[in-house]
């Protein structure tokens, strides 16, 4: 059998396929154990990346669903670490009536992310007083991801992480979102409202400070406006996610 | 290539791994180099590259692969290499060495180390990987033996007749996982030191010892054991017959702490000075 041919049927065989590879000896130990080693370690994988949902859904139903995905994703990219990304679409659809489950597994995921993510030094406060405001363009660090939620994922999150009393799931009262960004070696997250997800969103795509400001007061009003916008310098800068003021 | 040769060196080395960070970090730990597993820092930036600047300043750093997929008949992924060799370039280790084995054809990674039928086609495109690879990386390829549980009903010659011919045609180097030599000499009915009589010492600039589990009519090479007795037994027989090499105890689960590591270290020291002083 062609090298290629051989190759193809054993990640065949190991996806799931029958196998008819003729291995020396012929007594099947062999390709089980390459059949097991394949499916065990995209569980650990799993696992590691989503340590957190793993806490909230248990041993066996974590295993449930991460067996559910490895059979329908199997790996593509050339490291291991980005086995998982999708993920959270799998448990959201195994959990549909348990909205936090997929909103634990995005936050697990955007955490782990940013810890290897792009390195950017944080603006330094002490430059504040030398920006032109009138111009200004935000920068933020390249870590920084917005998740939308809808339950009390950021708590649960938390308290699973703290080893505390884990409270159950809710509803938000209204549709949030939380932050995600590194603060030098360290993930963080912040939930925040809408009106701020929308200024990180234009700063983002490059509007100037002065302009995000115009629009905050066409949607909010001008008094309302101003106080948010200050608030959210105030809390972008000392919580070091920006990483430059242009 | 510009460089086409590997400088020997003789050391006794660990495996960089997440839970002893901070003992690299802070303490004087006595190893002559460090190894690292190369994907864990093929990252765009975090504590992990922070973690490898700050190491890389104190001992030699050996790279050490396990998604090259060196034997992949349709070739070796360019964004891979890409990405290998920027690590490379940061962190100008002793050598970089991966698998012989393969990983991947087309869009699906095993991230497995899967086994090679030794043939004379698998030879040939693993030499043709293995240059691409020097040319790309621009240093010799450094490629350690795998556990295998099984053996294929194409092979046409032994695994040491396969490194030795690889070796020859490519310039490439070995490292020696003595505990793969015992695992899939167990496994599939070969004498380890017929292996070791194979093998082209003078290739060899590394050795990893590990330990091993004992599967369902398998031996699994788990690292997640001290080394047994039988592999330090193989160690000590082909200790002498090499140049200076750069020994480690390869440890990658049920991580203990370091200390326990480092003696098991001094194990392998101790060996290599009672077999080196008997040889002499």
């Amino acid at each position: 059998m062609r090298l290629l041919d051989l190759q193809r049927d054993f990640l065949d065989f190991l996806v799931d396929a029958p196998s008819d590879i003729a291995v020396g000896g012929d007594d099947g130990i062999g390709l089980a154990v390459y059949h097991n080693a394949y499916s065990a370690q995209l569980v650990e994988c799993l696992k590691d990346s989503y340590e957190r949902l793993w806490a909230w859904l248990g041993d066996e139903a974590f295993e449930t669903a991460a067996r559910r995905h490895i059979a329908g994703h199997p790996p593509h990219s050339w490291t291991l670490a980005d086995y998982g990304v999708d993920f959270s679409a799998t448990v959201a659809d195994l959990y549909p009536d348990d909205p936090e489950v997929a909103e634990i597994a995005a936050l697990d995921w955007a955490l782990r992310r940013a810890f290897d993510g792009p390195d950017a030094p944080a603006f330094d406060p002490q430059q504040l007083g030398a920006v032109d405001w009138d111009e200004a363009v935000i920068a933020f660090v390249p870590t920084l991801t917005l998740l939308s939620v809808k339950t009390n994922c950021a708590l649960i999150w938390n308290a699973i992480a703290a080893e505390e009393e884990v409270p159950a799931a809710e509803m938000l009262p209204e549709p949030g979102w939380v932050r995600v960004w590194r603060v030098g070696l360290q993930p963080h997250f912040a939930s925040i409202e809408t009106t701020e997800m929308g200024a990180i969103q234009l700063a983002s795509s490059g509007m100037s400070f002065a302009r995000l400001c115009d629009r905050l007061s066409e949607e909010i009003g001008i008094e309302i406006a101003v106080d948010a916008a200050s608030r959210y310098l105030a809390s972008w800068v000392q919580d070091q996610m920006i990483a430059e003021i242009r | 290539m510009p460089e086409e040769t590997i400088a020997p060196f003789h050391g006794f080395g660990l495996g960089l791994r997440i839970p002893h960070f901070q003992n690299y970090l802070t303490e004087s730990v006595p190893v002559d180099f460090v190894e690292i597993i190369s994907e864990n820092f093929m990252v765009a930036g975090g504590r992990p590259l922070h973690v490898l600047d700050e190491v890389r300043e104190r001992w030699p750093v050996a790279m050490h692969g396990v998604s090259m997929s060196i034997g992949s008949a349709d070739g070796v992924r360019s964004d891979y290499l890409e990405r290998l060799k920027a690590l490379a370039d940061r962190v100008r280790p002793l050598w970089v060495s991966d698998h012989l084995s393969w990983s991947r054809v087309g869009e699906v990674n095993s991230h497995d180390l899967l086994p090679l039928p030794f043939t004379e086609e698998a030879l040939d495109t693993v030499c043709a990987n293995i240059e691409h690879v020097q040319n790309v990386l621009e240093r010799p390829l450094v490629l350690e033996n795998p556990s295998t549980y099984l053996t294929f009903a194409d092979d046409q010659m032994t695994e040491w007749a396969f490194l030795a011919e690889m070796t020859k045609r490519t310039g490439c180097y070995l490292l020696l996982d003595v505990n793969n030599i015992y695992v899939s000499g167990t496994n599939n009915g070969f004498d380890p030191y017929d292996y070791l009589a194979g093998v082209p010492a003078e290739r060899v600039r590394q050795i990893h010892l590990a330990g091993h589990s004992q599967g369902r009519g398998r031996l699994i090479d788990t690292h997640d054991e001290p080394v047994p007795d039988p592999v330090w037994d193989l160690f000590a027989r082909i200790y002498p017959g090499l140049g200076p090499v750069a020994a480690m105890i390869e440890r990658d689960d049920n991580i203990p702490p370091l200390q326990d590591l480092l003696d098991e270290l001094d194990i392998a020291r101790r060996i290599a000075g009672d077999v080196t002083a008997a040889a002499a």
